[in-house]
Parts: C-alpha cells; sequence; structure tokens
C-alpha cells in the first residue's frame, strides 16, 4: 500500500469517527498547509461535501494573502465559514509585546469564546507530531476541561483505532486526524492532489515561509523553492526544526506546553 | 512497493535507558534538528544537569524535572535502507495506560534491559503486553554494558534470565544485542569495547524486520463506519481491514446476511476500480437496503467470519475502577458497539508476576490480567486474531474512557 494512501485512509478514518459521535462538530482552519490539507482530507471523507463549519481564528494580525485565500476558498469549496476574533482584546491594543499574552488572548481566547457560544462538541485540528515535541504527546481524541485545560499529565488511552467515546456533557474534545503526518507528507500529497496552497510558501527573492502564523511573530526562512518540487527537495536534505521560525516555539520557557495546557492549539 | 515508514516501540522497566537508546539513535543517525543540541545543552545547563539524551524525548515540564516519561510520544527517523517511528513509551506503572497506548501503534519492539538489574516488574508486564499485543518481531537489547565493564558473562547471564522468560510468553525475539546506550556502543557502530559479541547492530537489527501480513489477499472485511447521504448517492463509508473489492462485486452484510451487489466505488478527486486492504472507501450498492454501522461488508463466495453472542478473551485491565463480575459494560471491535455483561472470570494474573491470583474471581483490578467471558446483548462479527486483527480484537469502556484491550480466544469453540 502506498504511504500517502495510507495516511490519507488514516486520517479519513478519524473524521468519521468524530463525525458520527459528534454532529455539533467544526474545523479549525487557520488557511496554512496543514489545516488546508485537512480540509481537502474532510472533504475527500464525505466525498466533497464539508458537513459542518469551518472556522477561522483571525487575529487581525494575519498576512493580506491569508484573507484573499479564505475568501477564494470559502466560496470555491461552499464551506461554511465562520470566524472567531476577540475583538474586545484588539480594541484594548493587543498585540504581540508579550508573546504569551498575545497569543492566549487572540487565539485561546478568542476560540473559548467562540466555542461557548456555538457550543461545538468537539473540534477538527490539524497538527502534527513531527511539529513540536509537545504536540508529538497528544492522543488523536484529546479532551479539553470545561476551562479549556490539557490534562497532559492524565490522558486517556487510545489502541486500535479505538478512541474515547462520548465526552461528559461539559467537556469538549480536540480531534486530531493528522498527528501521523510529517511535513514533507503533506507536501508530497499536495502534489499529489494538486490542492491550493498560499503563495506565502513559495520563494520570492531568496525567502520563503515554512510554516505560517501571524505576520507579526513568523520570520520567512531563506529559499529558493518556488515550485512543491523544489520544496520536497528542500525539506529531503534540511537539517533546520520546520517552526524555527515560530516565535512562540522557544525552548526554554517551556512556552509550548505553557500555552497548549491553557488550550492554545 | 513496500511500506515507507516503519513503527517500533521502546519498552522496559523504568530507568533501564529507553530515552537515551533514542536519543542514541537519533544522534548517531544524523536526525537531530540543527541547534537542537545546544539548545539542549543550554537548557541542561539551566536546571544544573548533566546532558541528559532523554531531553529530546521528555519535553514535560515534570518529566525533565523529575527524570520520567510520563506520555508516550513518537519521534521520527531513517537510515539508508527505511524510515522509522519511534514510539517512546513509559516504564513506570503508573503510566501503564499510555505505555500500552503507545505500544498498540508498533509492528515491531525492542525490549530494553540493564545488564546490571536484570529482568524487573515492568520488563515483565511490558514483555506481556507485546504477546497480548501480538507484537512478534522483537529486539531484546542488554543496555549498560558499559557499567559491567562489557563482560561476557554478565551479558549471557541476562540473556538467559529472559529468553527463558520470554518463552513462557510464546516470544522469540528475533535478536539480543549487548548494548550501551549512552556510549554508543552497538547502536548505529559496532563497538570496539564488545569484540566477542559478533551480530548485528540495533540498526542493522531493525533494518532486517519486514512488513507484516498482506491483507489485500485475504477474504473482504469491510465494517461499516458510517451511511451518508449528503446529496442523491447513499454511500456506505468505512475502511477495507482485508480482502479488495470492486465495482458489481456480490455482497454479504453480516450478521443481517443481506445480499446486495456493488452499484459503484465512490471516491472524491480520484477513481479506482478496485480498492484494496487499508483504504477508506464508500459504496453505493444496487438494492437500497437497510444498514447500519458495525455491519461488515464480505464477498459472496469468499469464507465468512463468524457470529458471536458470548464472547471469550483474554483482557488487560487499565483503569483504578475495578471490573466486577455481573458489571455491564460498552465493548467496540471494529466499528461494532454493544452492551455486554461480565458473566464469568476463567482465570486471572498479576501481569508481572505472571502467576495467577487464585480464589478472588469476583473482580479484575488495575493492571491484572484475565480470560473472561461476557454475555453480549447483540451478536456481533468477530474473526481469529491472526488472521483480521481489526476483527479478533476489542476494547471495554467504563465512564466514557477504554479501561481494557483484548484479543478473542477460543472463537470456533463451543
Amino acid at each position: 500500500m502506498e504511504h500517502l494512501d495510507e495516511l490519507e485512509s488514516r486520517s479519513i478514518y478519524i473524521i468519521r469517527e468524530a463525525y458520527k459521535q459528534y454532529k455539533n462538530i467544526a474545523m479549525l482552519w487557520s488557511i496554512g498547509k496543514d489545516s488546508t490539507t485537512l480540509l481537502w482530507l474532510c472533504r475527500k471523507t464525505f466525498f466533497g461535501h464539508v458537513p459542518f463549519p469551518v472556522v477561522h481564528i483571525d487575529t487581525g494580525y494575519k498576512f493580506k494573502e491569508i484573507y484573499e485565500f479564505r475568501e477564494n476558498y470559502a466560496k470555491e469549496w461552499d464551506l461554511n465559514l465562520l470566524i472567531a476574533k476577540n475583538q474586545k482584546a484588539l480594541d484594548k491594543g493587543m498585540g504581540p509585546i508579550s508573546k504569551l499574552e498575545c497569543c492566549t488572548q487572540l487565539k485561546t481566547i478568542a476560540l473559548k469564546n467562540f466555542i461557548d457560544e456555538k457550543k461545538f462538541k468537539a473540534l477538527l485540528l490539524g497538527i502534527r507530531r513531527d511539529e513540536h515535541g509537545i504536540r508529538a504527546k497528544e492522543r488523536v481524541f484529546s479532551p479539553r476541561d470545561t476551562n479549556f485545560k490539557w490534562d497532559y499529565k492524565n490522558q486517556p488511552p487510545e489502541l486500535w483505532d479505538q478512541y474515547k467515546t462520548k465526552a461528559k456533557e461539559e467537556i469538549h474534545l480536540r480531534v486530531h486526524p493528522m498527528l501521523h503526518w510529517r511535513e514533507i507528507d503533506i507536501w508530497k500529497y499536495i502534489k499529489r492532489e494538486n490542492i491550493p496552497m498560499t503563495d506565502l510558501y513559495f520563494a520570492k527573492n531568496g525567502k520563503r515561509y515554512r510554516s505560517i502564523g501571524c505576520h507579526t511573530c513568523c520570520n520567512p526562512i531563506d529559499s529558493d523553492a518556488d515550485t512543491i518540487d523544489k520544496i520536497i527537495h528542500e525539506l529531503e536534505t534540511t537539517n533546520t526544526a520546520e517552526r524555527s521560525g515560530r516565535a512562540q516555539d522557544k525552548e526554554q520557557a517551556y512556552m509550548m506546553q505553557k500555552l497548549r495546557m491553557l488550550g492554545y492549539m | 512497493m513496500g511500506k515507507e515508514q516503519f513503527n517500533f516501540v521502546i519498552v522496559g522497566h523504568v530507568d533501564h535507558g529507553k530515552s537515551t537508546l533514542i536519543g542514541r539513535l537519533l544522534y548517531d543517525t544524523n536526525s537531530l534538528p540543527e541547534g537542537k543540541m545546544d539548545e539542549l545543552k543550554k537548557t541542561c545547563e539551566m536546571m544544573g544537569k548533566p546532558l541528559e539524551f532523554a531531553y529530546l524525548l521528555d519535553h514535560l515540564q515534570e518529566e525533565r524535572e523529575q527524570n520520567i516519561t510520563i506520555d508516550t510520544t513518537q519521534i521520527f527517523f531513517k537510515t539508508q535502507k527505511k524510515e522509522y517511528v519511534i514510539i517512546d513509551a513509559p516504564g513506570h506503572k503508573e503510566f501503564l495506560k499510555n505505555m500500552i497506548t503507545g505500544a498498540s501503534l508498533a509492528e515491531s519492539a525492542i525490549l530494553i534491559v540493564d545488564a546490571k538489574e536484570g529482568v524487573q516488574e515492568q520488563t515483565k508486564r511490558h514483555s506481556y503486553i507485546l504477546g497480548l499485543l501480538g507484537l512478534k518481531q522483537v529486539i531484546v537489547v542488554i543496555n549498560k554494558m558499559d557499567l559491567v565493564e562489557y563482560k561476557k558473562e554478565k551479558f549471557e547471564e541476562i540473556k538467559k534470565e529472559i529468553v527463558s522468560f520470554l518463552s513462557r510468553l510464546n516470544i522469540y525475539p528475533s535478536f539480543i544485542i549487548p548494548i550501551s546506550a549512552m556510549e554508543g556502543d552497538n547502536i548505529a557502530n559496532k563497538s570496539k569495547n564488545i569484540g566477542w559479541y559478533e551480530g548485528l547492530t540495533v540498526l542493522e537489527a531493525l533494518d532486517t524486520f519486514k512488513d507484516t501480513d498482506i491483507m489485500e489477499e485475504k477474504a473482504l472485511r469491510l465494517p461499516i463506519q458510517d451511511v451518508y447521504k449528503f446529496d442523491e448517492r447513499r454511500i456506505l463509508a468505512g475502511r477495507i481491514e482485508s480482502g479488495k473489492i470492486k465495482k458489481n462485486d456480490e455482497i454479504i452484510l453480516l450478521p443481517e446476511y443481506t445480499e446486495t451487489i456493488v452499484k459503484s466505488i465512490e471516491e472524491f478527486n480520484r477513481q479506482r476500480d478496485v480498492v484494496e486492504a487499508g483504504i477508506s472507501i464508500g459504496i453505493t450498492t444496487t438494492e437500497p437496503i437497510f444498514t447500519e454501522r458495525g455491519s461488515v461488508i464480505c464477498k459472496k463466495g469468499e469464507n465468512l467470519p463468524k457470529i458471536i453472542n458470548t464472547l471469550q478473551g483474554n483482557i488487560f485491565w487499565m483503569s483504578k475502577t475495578p471490573f466486577k463480575k455481573g458489571e455491564r459494560i460498552f465493548l467496540k471491535l471494529a466499528t461494532q458497539e454493544v452492551e455486554c455483561i461480565l458473566e464469568k472470570i476463567i482465570t486471572k494474573m498479576n501481569s508481572s508476576s505472571l502467576e495467577s491470583i487464585g480464589n478472588d474471581e469476583t473482580q479484575i483490578e488495575n493492571t491484572e490480567v484475565a480470560k473472561i467471558i461476557c454475555k453480549l446483548d447483540k451478536p456481533i462479527v468477530v474473526e481469529d486474531f491472526n488472521i483480521t486483527p481489526e476483527l479478533g480484537r476489542f476494547v471495554l469502556i467504563q465512564n466514557e474512557d477504554i479501561c481494557a484491550g483484548g484479543i478473542l480466544t477460543n472463537i470456533y469453540g463451543d
């Protein structure tokens, strides 16, 4: 069996399990390569349909290319697109002076308020184990408590494609259908399936973004990879971590752990 | 084409060196991202500790401060021959459910044993779980050879102990290798310190392992996951666990014994004529039959799985709430979900000593293993674990969490 088919089939299986259990479900779409691939997988899972809302957490600090892409494909793919934004914090001038505070307010709190409002029971997210050591510790079905906290010291067991069943009323579940994918798999799959991607990933003037968040907190890498083939070649030879350009991944202060414990994606 | 990625789990008693071995594998295969070693050195200095390879995997603050692995994790590396996913499993008894979570994803295992301490409680328990999960490709590494002056006698002594223990579980390791993860002996490179050992290094041994069964050559088993009607098509969706399916195939749905014909294979952005084991797919049928999640699609003319009302199996209990005789519990097997009653505890064992626990056959407690009989509320479709693993293993669910994993036994018996 081909490697990409295996990854794809596993993801589809997980998405179907989640949808079977929770009709009140949504998918988080950051418009980056992983969540756009997840969106594509959802379309494959449901034979061209996406039978739940697709949520974009808009920090207000996203690249203009992201907003353009979002509008184009929400329309073309007939998505039920919802925007979550912490307008209150933005009105008070929240910005990346303290990164922990900014990520928490504009991403985590924005999402928390949105879930409270929409009463979603489960969320599909495109995180992968190879992105960060903390994400490698995640379950496929990962519960969050009322306060959104991730109880990483006491995660439920998972075995043989059997996942946690019905969560208690007050808990919501994070579902991670792409934990087993690697960065290079994503690009090979994008190529095979011809999935549209934002231009930010492709090199211009010797620079490209390898991981995309807010324009204030991510830096492009040196690269001449201006096609998918060149990106795949670059990944086959590089020794640099994918999220090296992302401010919230700094090792020393356990920032990622703190963020995720509080409910960060 | 062969499988591109190979999953293996590293198990063993706490402090026998699992995380160090993984760190060493990554370091020696040049798989660490640039700057990672420097970052690690800095973190260790900050914490006032010597350089610990274990920190590469133990990312949680609590894990590093206490020098223990709490939860399972995965990490990727490659050799000239293959790409690997290493699954690290915690050694503490307290985190056993995390160990099982990790090990259930593996196709093979490395069991690590400390050359000074030999077989310990978790060595035994983890071995038992490897057997229960059906892992057959096992490498035993005898670690910390540097601490016993690389002595052959010590290696032979521990080897004898572990081989004799594993044979009681019907596990016959493919390789037994003396190593020092700390010093890098026999991991990626042959050790100069262990001249008397002429076998393979850990990496060479891993590279010899092959894919498990070829599932597409077996009879069709397609458990239905869900039925969709988003447009004019009524699609039965699921993953093919074995065999293959194509248009115009005559199929039988079990346990209801409904017969029909495949009208179409449904896919988005792709069209295959034949789909094989491992693929998540959808089909439509010529007649609008009633069916739902849990039914298993099989092919007419091929052998059929078994339908049972009473289940016998070996289970591993991993919940602090005991499982009591007469208790109702939720059982999941592939996509089938059914309530059942614990009718009888046939035998019960301590998973570490493997000695049977006599007298108390009224309940099963945390970390105990047992052979049980459950009466099911409705019939389910099953098969021998060695033929179709997905239809031969199950989980039990208590308070919304998985509390036990099990393998069916005696399905063709009375």
